[in-house]
């Protein structure tokens, strides 16, 4: 009887364990990394409708060559009614690097972040349904790029260019580009502390907002996007407006201007 | 700060790991350079390197070396990628004069130019002083990268930098009459020299031939001047950093048309609103798809120059 009821706890105890580490939907990872399932639950809420789907495609070069900016492609536009494109990473100190949330754009997304290590990269798609649609590819990388301190320092003259915005509009590609000067300091360097650039707003003339990003420390230094609308729906300028978590605000007005 | 490797060593250490009983043999294929100097011209040898990017198969063997014969041994230009290629070369050479190598100069800070530095260390290993400081500055991050692309092959080796600054103009190395010119775009310093006696010119990096340029350091318009300046020489033989000997100049016309096509199709990217993945996926020319390294290189030169280059294109919005 005492040994029933030890190997009874035992069998209670594993259970809790499997229930903590299993999603409730557990998926077959294309690329068996040993972090997904923990994200799948921590980073979009162990949701209850979740599949890997070929439709998202998420472009990238096989191996980083400079860990301090590594460019993404994603692109989701096969999947109707896309609401939330959530970008992470599944080995780097801080996994998650963006949320998009294309609104009137295409859900289609081009950015840069910094790497850690080699990597699965994964964009999770949330659709207005609440079904999650998940697509990724692999990147080998030499490493080290969140935890050094951000370039900019080796300037001086880096705050005054604090929040200056290069970009325009290309009507006819339906693109809107954008660069963002801004150390993106993730905290992980010795003695320097979390310094990002925490949400980016595109807005039209009305003021009606067309698209959102809500950026996490792994965004590169300088972010870099290109948004992606329908050409026939392309707002003539695209007001940009943003906040980091230092209070300064970052506004600017992206224009098919070739030079201003 | 240490690398990552002399960390791991120094845990290992700590741990004792030297008193364990003796690990079990595995059997391996050893990794071994083939290497074969082969005359150019009266008194001068090329060891020429595969015209791929390092990989576990070619051990980083991918550089040019060359050999001159000096007063009291051989001279080499570029020392190659490892500790191993170093201790190759010094056997392959030793048949071509007894004494060996009596000296060595390095063209730039790159690791496969530099890294066998270590087995000629008791002997002046010379380089541009920016070149000096450059390899103190980045081997330990080099090493570091090097250990990850080539694993084995690079067993034993730590980055040795030159020991000795030379300036430009008329040098004698080892008996040898040299013209130094000291030039970059390539890296902040790029040193080419003329062999006095033959006239050959030997570029390191400014020049690549039949191989793809390489750009991780590069500034293509100091890199152009610097083509300029080499091709007003009309030196009758190149010998280049990457890709065979060269008698009619053909590695410093197409550099310059490759460094050229690159610089241009990097402003047409950002001026149509491409980013990196866009620019990457774009068709190479025909002539330089045909390069080795490609695209692999290009992809690199893209992670490289491309985030400069669009800032300078698109507009200020703010």
């Amino acid at each position: 009887m005492f040994r029933y009821g030890l190997s009874l706890c035992a069998t209670l105890l594993a259970g809790a364990a499997l229930a903590a580490d299993t999603p409730q939907v557990p998926l077959d990872d294309p690329f068996a990394s040993g972090m997904w399932e923990d994200h799948q639950i921590a980073i979009l809420g162990d949701p209850a409708d979740i599949r890997f789907d070929d439709r998202v495609r998420v472009f990238a070069p096989a191996a980083a060559e400079d860990a301090f900016h590594v460019p993404l492609l994603i692109d989701a536009t096969a999947i109707p009614d896309v609401e939330e494109i959530v970008v992470t990473a599944d080995y780097g100190p801080i996994p998650k690097i963006l949320s998009y949330f294309p609104g009137e754009a295409q859900a289609k997304l081009a950015l840069r972040f910094k790497i850690d290590q080699a990597t699965a990269v994964r964009a999770s798609v949330r659709t207005k349904s609440g079904s999650w649609h998940v697509g990724g590819t692999l990147i080998d990388a030499a490493g080290g790029g969140c935890t050094a301190p951000a370039q900019a320092y080796a300037s001086d003259d880096w705050e005054e260019k604090l929040g200056e915005i290069h970009g325009r509009l290309w009507a006819a590609t339906g693109r809107a580009r954008l660069i963002v000067d801004h150390p993106m300091d993730t905290g992980l360097a010795d003695g320097i502390p979390v310094f990002i650039i925490r949400d980016l707003s595109f807005t039209n003339d009305a003021g009606q907002e067309l698209a959102r990003l809500a950026l996490s420390e792994p965004v590169n230094e300088d972010p870099a996007f290109t948004l992606y609308f329908d050409p026939a729906r392309m707002p003539p300028l695209l007001h940009v407006s943003g906040r980091d978590n230092n209070g300064n605000r970052i506004a600017g007005t992206l224009t098919g201007e070739e030079v201003n | 700060m240490p690398s990552r490797r002399a960390l791991l060593a120094g845990a290992a250490a700590g741990l004792g790991l030297a008193a364990l009983p003796a690990a079990p043999v595995f059997a391996q294929a050893k990794l071994r350079y083939d290497l074969a100097p082969r005359p150019v011209l009266p008194g001068i040898w090329m060891v020429e390197g595969v015209t791929d990017y390092f990989d576990k198969v070619n051990g980083g063997a991918i550089v040019n070396c060359a050999v001159l014969q000096g007063q009291s041994g051989l001279i080499l230009i570029d020392s190659g990628p490892s500790r191993r290629y170093g201790e190759a070369l010094a056997a392959t050479l030793r048949p071509l004069d007894l004494r060996g190598v009596s000296a060595v100069v390095n063209t730039h800070h790159h690791p496969d130019h530099f890294f066998g530095n270590q087995v000629f260390v008791d002997r002046p290993i010379l380089a541009l002083g920016q070149t000096l400081e450059a390899a103190r500055r980045d081997g330990d991050a080099f090493a570091d990268n090097m250990y990850r692309l080539l694993g084995d092959w690079m067993r034993g080796t730590e980055p040795v930098p030159p020991n000795t600054a030379l300036d430009g103009g008329e040098v004698t190395i080892d008996g040898r009459r040299f013209t130094a010119l000291p030039l970059g775009g390539h890296t902040e310093a790029d040193l080419a020299l003329v062999d006095v006696e033959t006239g050959l010119l030997i570029t390191g990096d400014l020049a690549f031939l039949d191989r793809a340029p390489t750009t991780p350091h590069a500034d293509l318009a100091r890199w152009q001047e610097a083509l300029t300046t080499l091709e007003g020489l009309g030196a009758p033989a190149v010998l280049p950093g990457h890709g065979p000997f060269d008698r009619t100049g053909a590695a410093l016309r197409q550099t310059r048309a490759y460094l050229s096509w690159l610089d241009e199709t990097l402003h047409d990217a950002a001026r149509t609103g491409l980013d990196m993945v866009e620019v990457m996926d774009l068709p190479l020319p025909e002539e330089f798809a045909a390069m080795g390294a490609q695209p692999q290189e290009f992809h690199r030169s893209v992670a490289h120059l491309f985030p400069g280059v669009e800032r300078a294109v698109l507009p200020r919005a703010n």
